[in-house]
């Protein structure tokens, strides 16, 4: 199916999210769409499937005007997608997820046998092996997509749009992800991929469309561009793919763990008998399929747990912390990004000053003296000026809501602030999830001359790039243990995948 | 004499429990919609007023069961408009009918009757009739769990409503009208509810009295989450509440405290209320909520 965006314009309120847009999407092939948070892409996309309408322009499919007013008239003409946030029921079952909304049977009775069986045929043609009985909630992530594919093709979708397909999936899950997108391919269906990952455009696209700030700045075809130039056309200037860092200068020993196991409230065991060391001036990375044990340990450390769910020790500068509160912790230098910003971060409706003070809020210079209550106005603005100026927040102004930024800017502003503390110990979680190529390169360079300047660092992220390029070691968890322990520099994504899934490296 | 004390226990419970069955149901159809409905109590008195009023003008107990349920339908369609259209605090909308039904019937019955405290007393025979010591409407409170149990996993309609209460986001892509579904769950509970009331005035007894419900549309909803949003889940925890009640009356009068006084009939009539926090404070920690109770759907959020 052949479908072209002409003269799209969306506005959300004052922020032109789709301005004139024109993409063209050939029948039969593997189209990437790219650019940076807030490009548009999504929202394009979305117009395409009938979830927005846009306020001016035309769509076409296989050259005829066409009036896509919602995800029926979509699903109608054969469109499908499978969004970023799956759109799945999770306490149903796997047929019944499929066939919402186009059951097969009477009004009376619906006929989930014969669903099934649609549904394992077409997991067997697309190789999909999806068990139709199975409930979504028990399903992995990489299961969950593939019901979502499963949707579509029941559908009879003739092109699929993908909305940061692999964002979720393990290196080897991507791999069998791409092998499927090319199977479809061969049936002659069309997959629009939207994914902000150059790497993963390069390995499966045949054309690239590359928008910034609303607009389309380049369409190209895939083998005749490479990752600078789509990252240079993605942000407008040139951008900085690999981290530069130094050798690390491994100090004294700042953090030890020492079997340390942790019980969820529903008593099941979320981290093992695990014992690894961070010493100042080393960043140690922990690498692992989201779920294994990452958000505990962390969570563990920052003091964010009851002590009756955690066993083992934990020794921060050879003192054993375990019964401080998160509050003693901070005092002691240990600082935390949390990997949910909304969630631990910030204080969305508080101003970036309040959220700048967050955790020193009950001493100087937040408060006027030690042992005031009364907050210190003019000492917190020019904290916030200071962190504003130095993590280069944007819009620099600290009466802002924390709500108003963009979630790269949320996370400069919780950096910087934690960066201030000044830490001895910085626990960070995702980094960058979400964030910006541009922010993303600052946020990498701030991690590495905070490791410079003496500080130890653990960091978890899911984006297994990340990991590698930032860590000086590499730890993998895979369920609630240490599967491994790897030398970033000369280890494969394959390697370190293997070990992810339990497997041996 | 023993065994007969436990028969008539027995369809006392079920007698006691009918109200709660329909009214609890009817919550099923609006909160697996995904919206709170806590003015269950409020449209069990429109339908309780609205029944034993009709039925007193027309002499027809069927005419008083249709005109229920189309006012509590009615009442129950404004809370729907509030909360889905206008995307209002449901808790806070469902409360507005609440205390509305508290006044209204007070009013309209002053007005119609003057007396502001009940309805005319309606003869016997213009109640609604009884099959086997028990009113239709408890015989069909049972086919209705049944019903609903196969709508609500065998039908498209159940599996869309599901879905919507789930998961609006995934029905929407999935081309699912999920406001119009939102509608019916809620006007269905209007109608159901509404039916539940017309018992009490015009089946359980021959009147409509001020605030005749009693709690019950609240103890319905407690039953609705303690049967986890199932049907016959919600139906069992509806006996359970019946039983209480139906104890507390047998205990009236019985029950003698060691000095040989009768214990005080206002600690009986705790009964069924404490029931109800105990079942809700011990064990309904793992009941779980549909997963957008409670959220308006907002298309461009």
């Amino acid at each position: 199916m052949r479908l072209e965006l002409r003269n799209i314009t969306k506005r959300f309120g004052a922020v032109l999210a789709n301005d004139h847009l024109n993409i063209v999407i050939p029948s039969g092939t593997i189209h990437a769409i790219v650019g940076e948070n807030g490009a548009g892409k999504s929202t394009a996309m979305r117009i395409a499937y009938g979830f927005y309408r846009a306020d001016s322009g035309e769509i076409l499919v296989n050259d005829e005007v066409r009036e896509i007013r919602a995800p029926l008239d979509a699903i109608a003409l054969g469109i499908g997608m499978v969004h970023q946030h799956f759109m799945l029921v999770r306490p149903m079952t796997v047929t019944e997820n499929i066939v919402l909304g186009a059951e097969p049977g009477s009004a009376l009775a619906l006929d989930l046998k014969a669903a099934a069986a649609r549904v394992r045929a077409l997991s067997e043609e697309f190789k999909l092996a999806v068990d139709p009985d199975a409930v979504i909630e028990d399903l992995s992530v990489g299961q969950q997509q593939r019901v979502e594919l499963l949707k579509a093709l029941y559908r009879k979708a003739e092109l699929l749009i993908l909305d940061e397909p692999t964002a979720v999936l393990t290196p080897q899950e991507v791999e069998e992800f791409f092998a499927i997108l090319r199977r479809m391919r061969e049936q002659s269906k069309t997959v629009v991929i939207i994914t902000h990952k150059l790497s993963e455009v390069l390995a499966i696209s045949d054309n690239v469309t590359v928008m910034r700030d609303g607009r389309v700045v380049g369409n190209v075809k895939t083998g005749e561009t490479d990752a600078a130039a789509l990252a240079r056309m993605m942000v407008g200037r040139e951008v900085l793919l690999r981290v530069e860092k130094p050798p690390a200068k491994p100090g004294a020993t700042a953090l030890s763990v020492r079997g340390l196991s942790i019980t969820g409230r529903d008593g099941a065991r979320r981290l093992d008998n695990v014992s690894f060391e961070v010493r100042g001036g080393e960043i140690v990375g922990i690498a692992g399929v989201e779920g294994n044990g990452q958000t505990e340990l962390i969570e563990a450390l920052a003091g964010l747990l009851p002590e009756s769910q955690v066993s083992g020790s934990i020794a921060f500068g050879g003192r054993d912390i375990r019964a401080l509160d998160a509050r003693r912790r901070r005092e002691a230098g240990i600082a935390h990004v949390p990997e949910d910003r909304h969630r631990r971060g910030l204080l969305l409706d508080f101003s970036l000053a309040e959220n700048t003070i967050l955790g020193v809020h009950y001493r100087p210079p937040a408060v006027s003296g030690a042992g005031s209550v009364l907050l210190n106005e003019p000492a917190i603005r020019h904290r916030a000026e200071l962190v504003i100026r130095e993590f280069d927040v944007r819009p620099p102004n600290p009466a802002l809501p924390a709500r108003a930024l963009s979630g790269g800017n949320q996370q400069k502003l919780i950096i910087g602030r934690e960066f201030e503390l000044p830490p001895l110990l910085l626990l960070i979680s995702q980094p960058t999830r979400g964030v910006d190529i541009g922010a993303i390169e600052f946020i990498h360079r701030k991690i590495v001359a905070l490791r410079d300047s003496g500080c130890a660092v653990l960091l978890v992220s899911a984006e297994l790039e990340e990991v590698t390029a930032l860590a000086d070691r590499v730890l993998v968890l895979h369920n609630g243990r240490i599967a491994g322990e790897v030398d970033p520099a000369a280890v494969t994504h394959e390697q370190i995948g293997l070990l992810m899934t339990g497997g041996h490296a | 004499m023993r065994s007969i004390l436990t028969l008539s226990l027995v369809f006392s419970t079920i007698r006691l429990a009918t109200p709660l069955v329909w009214a609890a149901i009817g919550g099923l159809y609006s909160e697996r919609s995904g919206v709170i409905n806590i003015a269950l109590e409020g449209l069990m008195l429109a339908g309780a007023f609205t029944a034993a009023a009709t039925t007193y003008y027309t002499h027809s107990p069927w005419a008083g069961l249709g005109s229920a349920m189309l006012a509590a339908a009615f009442f129950a369609f404004l809370l729907a408009i509030v909360c889905i259209r206008f995307k209002a605090n449901e808790v806070v909308a469902g409360t507005g009918i609440n205390i509305l039904f508290l006044g209204l019937p007070a009013v309209l019955s002053g007005a119609l009757f003057l007396s502001s405290g009940s309805t005319p007393q309606l003869p016997k025979d213009e109640l609604l009739p009884e099959v086997a010591q028990l009113s239709v409407v408890s015989l069909l409170a049972l086919l209705l769990v049944f019903v609903t149990q196969y709508v609500l996993y065998r039908t498209p309609f159940g599996l869309r409503l599901r879905s919507v209460g789930e998961n609006p986001e995934a029905a929407d892509a999935a081309g699912i009208r999920v406001n119009r579904l939102r509608y019916t769950g809620v006007v269905l509970s209007g109608v159901l509810a509404g039916i539940g009331g017309a018992y009490l005035s015009i089946g359980q007894s021959s009147l409509f009295t001020r605030n005749m419900t009693a709690g019950r549309g609240f103890i319905a909803l407690a039953a609705l989450i303690f049967g986890k949003w199932r049907p016959i889940q919600t139906m069992l925890a509806c006996l359970l509440f019946g039983f209480a009640d139906a104890l507390t009356i047998q205990m009236q009068g019985v029950a003698k405290l060691p000095s040989g006084e009768d214990v005080p009939v206002q600690f009986i009539q705790m009964i069924p209320y404490v029931v109800t926090i105990v079942v809700l404070a011990g064990f309904i920690g793992h009941s779980r909520a549909p997963g957008a109770l409670g959220v308006p759907y907002d298309k461009e959020s």
